[in-house]
């Protein structure tokens, strides 16, 4: 009889993001009629040239990334506050955003204090995201090592903020002796932006995404455990360290994928589990799983929408558009509820 | 009845527990040589920090041993894999759980994890097993709520419930009764009771109710400075067992009541 009731949330949530796909994809400086934007899609190539090409080269290629930023980092989000068992634990939070920005930047900006070693100019599709992903996965790492010392969950999130403050002085040093125009093109970066991706860099952004998240599936169970405490997963037959490990792997290869692509993208990964766990009133990981992909897609393509001003030709950098929205909503939540769980 | 005093399940030898320190091991008990029955409820007593956790913990394997070993069924503890020893041995911790929106039913489901698939879908078996525990800790009508609205009694009952429906042998409770006033306290060691006699677990209960302790449990492990005892309520109490619990000049363990009495000046 539980079931029913979230089918229809599902259902409900399913049909707004397929809404919000359309809406964004209809959306731009240049006017396209939906029917023409349908057809073109369809396969008809009798729609005007120009058209097609916005379409299939720069507006379906970006509302596709918003979907796979939007639920990855949402997924790395529960993750890591069902792993912390802290409802303000998120990748920005525990400073995994920085340490693939640390990644990026030691790829862009270090090619000029390393000589020609890294050439920022003639990266391949895979050297971002493995750049972001290592990055995300040294500072991960380093708050885990510190994490298994104090235990204090209170001060796990404190010293990943710590490390988060720490890689963004090395970002600043390594700035500092950069040339103009590579702090340009790693600021810009660093604004966030999901267009400017080629199918290419979809295929590839698309493939770690898919590995990412058949992971997590095959981590429910271990997840629900840990809703209980480590101790308690333990008797329950958990391998806890390993699970743990896997956990933090899954968490640092999305976030670092997608900040590779898209730039460091702030409070998705936080307020989405929040918003999913409100909707549902669950803290199950087979219903929250599924909540958190589609909400936070959702979420994205209308930080998407809106980004790009409708009827003009300026587009704001997605990441202050999803600061402006997700801290209200966390502080809003913080304010309505009072309490929150994981 | 037929007394099989041979068929212990817990077994130790020459155990002995502590926390391995760089100069010199901080050891708590030593030599403990313990034999523990089918079907049997054991209450572990002793006064705040003589060790009781320190022992329990021990036999779950969260601790190791600092020397000796522990047999569980016949065979070393060590040689279980976590996943075989999680269908032998379920616990109910001290700690609290972390502020979830599980319902009681999920928590409860959890116990069945050990048997569940990669994607944790419930049989039917498991689905059985969750009725029953559910049935005999008589939480039916809590089922669909929340467990973070639930009193800290109810809480208990659905822990309780938890490491039933894991279908072990041996449970193993932390004072499961510290929270609770004196009419849930009771409720919860008839329950224990109650399940040893109707399941034959055999279910080991840290406790501050001496009083209650002695009058339920069939036997009892007593801690007291340096010094472990194991046996039942009338054995201990005939070797004079309790007067050392607690320092004489305030409680006094009266014999013919079988409890501890105030000392009337």
């Amino acid at each position: 009889m539980k079931q029913k009731s979230y089918k229809k949330q599902f259902i409900l949530l399913s049909v707004v993001l397929i809404v919000l796909f359309a809406m964004n994809i209809s959306l731009g400086s240049v006017t396209i009629p939906f029917k023409d934007i349908l057809n073109t899609l369809l396969g008809d190539t009798s729609v005007k040239e120009s058209w097609q090409t916005i379409i299939l080269n720069f507006r379906l290629p970006k509302a596709i990334t918003a979907i796979l930023v939007g639920s990855g980092l949402s997924v790395a989000g529960l993750l890591m506050q069902t792993l912390f068992r802290n409802p303000l634990a998120g990748p920005f939070v525990l400073g995994i955003s920085s340490g693939a920005s640390l990644g990026v930047a030691l790829l862009i900006l270090g090619s000029s204090l390393f000589g020609g070693f890294f050439l920022a100019h003639s990266v391949s599709n895979w050297s971002f995201p493995i750049a972001a992903s290592a990055g995300a996965f040294l500072v991960l790492s380093a708050v885990i090592i510190a994490a298994n010392r104090v235990r204090n969950t209170m001060s796990i999130l404190i010293i990943g903020l710590m490390f988060g403050s720490l890689t963004s002085a090395v970002i600043s040093v390594l700035a500092y002796f950069s040339e103009a125009a590579q702090i340009q093109q790693f600021l810009f970066w660093s604004f966030g932006s999901l267009g400017n991706l080629s199918w290419n860099e979809i295929l590839v952004f698309m493939i770690i995404y898919s590995i990412g998240m058949l992971a997590t599936v095959a981590v429910i169970k271990p997840l629900n455990s840990f809703l209980l405490g480590e101790n308690y997963a333990k008797s329950l037959g958990i391998n806890v360290k390993k699970n743990r490990n896997i956990i933090l792997i899954i968490t640092s290869v999305l976030t670092g994928v997608i900040t590779a692509f898209a730039g460091p993208i702030a409070f998705v990964g936080l307020a989405v589990p929040h918003i999913a766990r409100m909707i549902f009133v669950s803290s199950n990981h087979k219903i929250l799983l599924p909540a958190v992909i589609i909400l936070g897609a959702s979420i994205l393509l209308i930080c998407d929408s809106i980004s790009q001003l409708p009827t003009s030709e300026f587009t704001l950098p997605i990441n202050a558009i999803t600061s402006l929205f997700g801290a209200p909503i966390v502080i809003w939540l913080l304010i309505r509820k009072k309490k929150l769980f994981v | 009845m037929i007394e099989k005093s041979e068929n212990s399940i817990l077994k130790t030898e020459n155990l002995t527990i502590g926390y391995p320190q760089k100069k010199q091991d901080n050891i708590i008990f030593s030599n403990i040589n313990l034999s523990i029955g089918k079907g049997k409820l054991i209450s572990v007593l002793g006064k705040n920090g003589i060790g009781k956790s320190t022992l329990l913990r021990t036999l779950c394997k969260v601790q190791k041993p600092i020397a000796g070993a522990i047999y569980f069924e016949g065979k070393e503890l060590n040689t279980y894999s976590e996943n075989d020893l999680s269908k032998k041995l379920s616990v109910v911790l001290t700690e609290r759980l972390p502020e979830s929106q599980l319902t009681v039913f999920e928590l409860i489901a959890l116990g069945r994890q050990p048997y569940t698939n990669w994607i944790d879908t419930l049989s039917i078996t498991d689905l059985e097993k969750i009725e029953t525990a559910i049935k005999q800790t008589e939480i039916g009508h809590l089922k669909n709520q929340r467990f973070h609205e639930l009193s800290d009694g109810q809480l208990q009952r659905v822990l309780i419930a938890r490491a039933l429906a894991q279908d072990t042998d041996v449970i193993i409770l932390d004072e499961p009764t510290a929270h609770l006033d004196m009419h849930q306290t009771i409720n919860i060691f008839s329950l224990l009771q109650q399940l040893v006699k109707q399941t034959n677990k055999t279910i080991i209960v840290s406790s501050h109710e001496i009083n209650l302790a002695l009058q339920l449990s069939d036997e009892i492990i007593l801690l007291t400075e340096n010094n472990l005892q194991f046996g039942t309520t009338e054995a201990l109490i005939a070797k004079n067992a309790f007067d050392k619990l607690f320092p004489n000049n305030l409680l006094k363990f009266n014999k013919s009541l079988q409890q501890f009495v105030i000392n009337k000046t």
